[in-house]
């Protein structure tokens, strides 16, 4: 925590929609300025707990703290929290100007004030000259990029994302994804950020918090989440992986697929079982006689940058990435380097 | 993919029963038949301006405008309700407002005269309690009351469809930044909720202004509106030219008032007008 005092903090949260468990204790607290990602599947609660920071949903037992602060009942008008919705929410019946004037008016700044900070907030969402646009004239980009701009004229100390970049074709996607980080960084504020998209998460987090099913699956950074998976849900969420039953011999010794392989986790018990996670670019191609574990190529994809191969061999199906394509039906030889070999605790269920 | 032909039993409905029927009220406003046959002439137009006539055009507006203006202010917080999160799922208490509806104009308005009568089931009720009567039977009161009563759910049903459409996401928008709930109110589903608004006066202003029953049961014989003036040219004077140039008359008003209506509308659409 570096000593500094987390902006959002939120305490054993627990909230149910009838009969449905939607969060089931969750723990979570936000540094200041920082990008955190909610990442999870739909349906897994990633939306409820940020619509519970933003004051729209009120937890059925749990806390939420802001700057130190409780404020289960603190109505989301009085919270110095702004949101950014999915579908844009732009008011219809005001052009962008008058829409992105709207937090400043309600606080009833001097109009030549208000002028000044939604010409600034289009020059930073790059829509100068947008002003007396009507915003359903806009592009779905553009109407983002004004949604941004309506939410940060208020300086909030948190920015709230509830997926907004959903909408978006892919390269328009792309481009929002790095504008964002952009103003993340020019502005200092605090960004929570909703997405069901794992790239988009491990491109622009800070910190990203995987959610399944109301609960919270892990909690790091990209690099941290990527290369060791906490289990076997997260693992195969956060990008493609082999996730292959094991056993755990002793420190730095992992059986697996029928061969003993060298490793770099430690601290099981003798003779454990284990997940070990496998990720599909990690799998070296190499001739059958050198091999650790050999196989028959059963299909070949060609995914653009890289091939994608399904192996079978040692009573296992790899999915490979390689630059190199091997033929359909014949055999080769597969190696692993002891860092590229993940170890997680068997948690029973995928 | 020709399927004008579908249009045609319609378009040949209309010409039947709303085309050929103005142009004879339009040829019976200018015309007038005496001793040599029918002639041109702007007669009828001249008498409606005398004073009698214009007093009574006055007073059907004024009742009309008066009773709308009710129907919003008593519509408005009901349609609210009935959109409100609570309600919206549940047809309860939407069916309460739609199922009066369902029983027949005149026989709803007869109930009124029951209920309002001297001794009728208000009064009685009043009594019972030591309470004063209210003698409002035959007065300009009992004939804005039929009127609200019969006309109320014009005026519930767009506003409420209006605002069941209004996204819910633009109000927690609102809340978001800054807005309590009266703010939210003002500048969002007010101003979005416009156009219900505004359709909602023109379906309870129109037949308002035209009524000739509800004056006649609830305002009593004497009782006169437009409406009744001119079921009274057709019906007991006979004179078809003067009730047509009248019903002439009516029309321009309407069309004036819709015209009025569409244009307050575009205004609220395109821009930020409650600003």
């Amino acid at each position: 925590m570096n000593g500094s005092q987390p902006i959002i903090l939120l305490k054993e949260i627990r909230k149910n929609f009838g009969q449905t468990e939607v969060l089931n204790n969750i723990n979570l607290y936000v540094l200041k300025n920082e990008f955190v990602t909610l990442l999870g599947p739909s349906g897994c609660g990633k939306t409820t707990t940020l619509r519970i920071i933003g004051g729209f949903e009120t937890p059925d037992s749990g806390d939420v703290f802001f700057e130190g602060n409780r404020i289960n009942n603190v109505p989301p008008y009085q919270r110095k929290v702004n949101t950014v919705f999915q579908k844009y929410a732009l008011f219809p019946h005001m052009n962008v100007y008058d829409n992105i004037a709207f937090g400043l008016k309600i606080k009833k700044m001097d109009k030549a004030v208000i002028s000044k900070k939604v010409d600034e907030m289009l020059e930073m969402v790059n829509l100068q000259g947008f002003q007396k646009r009507s915003v359903e004239s806009l592009s779905g980009g553009q109407q983002q990029r004004v949604a941004i701009a309506r939410a940060l004229v208020n300086q909030p100390e948190v920015l709230l994302l509830d997926e907004p970049l959903g909408a978006l074709d892919l390269k328009l996607r792309k481009e929002m994804q790095l504008e964002l980080k952009n103003i993340h960084k020019r502005t200092g504020i605090t960004f929570v950020y909703v997405t069901h998209d794992q790239e988009e998460a491990l491109t622009m987090s800070d910190t990203i918090v995987v959610m399944n099913r109301g609960k919270i699956q892990q909690i790091g950074t990209p690099q941290m989440i990527y290369n060791e998976p906490k289990n076997a849900f997260v693992a195969d969420f956060i990008g493609e992986s082999n996730i292959i039953k094991g056993k755990m011999l002793k420190d730095y010794s992992v059986e697996f697929a029928g061969h003993v392989f060298e490793c770099l986790d430690k601290g099981f018990e003798l003779n454990e079982d284990i997940d070990v996670v496998v990720r599909p670019e990690d799998i070296k191609l190499v001739n059958v006689e050198n091999a650790m574990i050999s196989g028959e190529v059963k299909s070949v994809t060609f995914k653009g940058v890289h091939f994608e191969m399904l192996v079978e061999g040692q009573g296992v199906t790899w999915t490979l990435h390689n630059t190199e394509m091997a033929q359909v039906g014949t055999a080769i030889g597969m190696s692993l380097n002891p860092n590229d070999i993940h170890i997680m605790k068997r948690t029973g269920s995928v | 993919m020709n399927r004008r032909w579908v249009s045609y039993p319609y378009l040949i409905w209309m010409i039947i029963f709303i085309v050929i029927p103005s142009f004879l009220i339009l040829f019976y406003a200018f015309t007038a038949r005496d001793g040599q046959g029918i002639r041109f002439t702007l007669d009828n137009f001249y008498k409606f301006c005398e004073p009698i006539y214009i007093s009574v055009l006055l007073k059907s507006l004024g009742l009309a405008l008066f009773s709308t203006f009710v129907c919003l202010v008593v519509g408005y917080p009901v349609a609210m309700i009935l959109a409100s999160k609570q309600f919206s799922k549940s047809a309860t208490l939407s069916m309460l407002f739609i199922i009066p509806m369902w029983m027949n104009f005149l026989l709803r308005t007869y109930s009124w005269l029951t209920l309002l009568e001297k001794n009728g089931i208000i009064n009685s009720v009043l009594s019972f309690f030591n309470l004063p009567k209210i003698d409002i039977l035959y007065t300009d009161a009992a004939v804005v009351l039929g009127m609200v009563y019969n006309f109320l759910p014009f005026m519930i049903l767009p506003i409420y469809t209006v605002l069941m459409k209004i996204d819910g996401k633009l109000v927690e928008a609102a809340q978001d930044l800054g807005g309590n709930s009266m703010t939210v109110f003002r500048r969002i589903t007010l101003p979005l909720s416009i156009p219900g608004v505004m359709s909602g006066i023109t379906m309870v202003f129109m037949p308002a202004v035209t009524t000739f029953v509800i004056s006649k049961l609830l305002g009593g014989g004497q009782y006169t509106l437009i409406g009744n003036f001119i079921e009274r040219q057709f019906i007991q004077l006979s004179d078809w030219n003067f009730g047509s140039a009248i019903s002439m008359i009516m029309m321009i008003f309407i069309l004036i008032s819709i015209w009025i209506m569409s244009k307050f509308d575009e205004d609220k659409g395109g821009g930020a007008a409650l600003w």
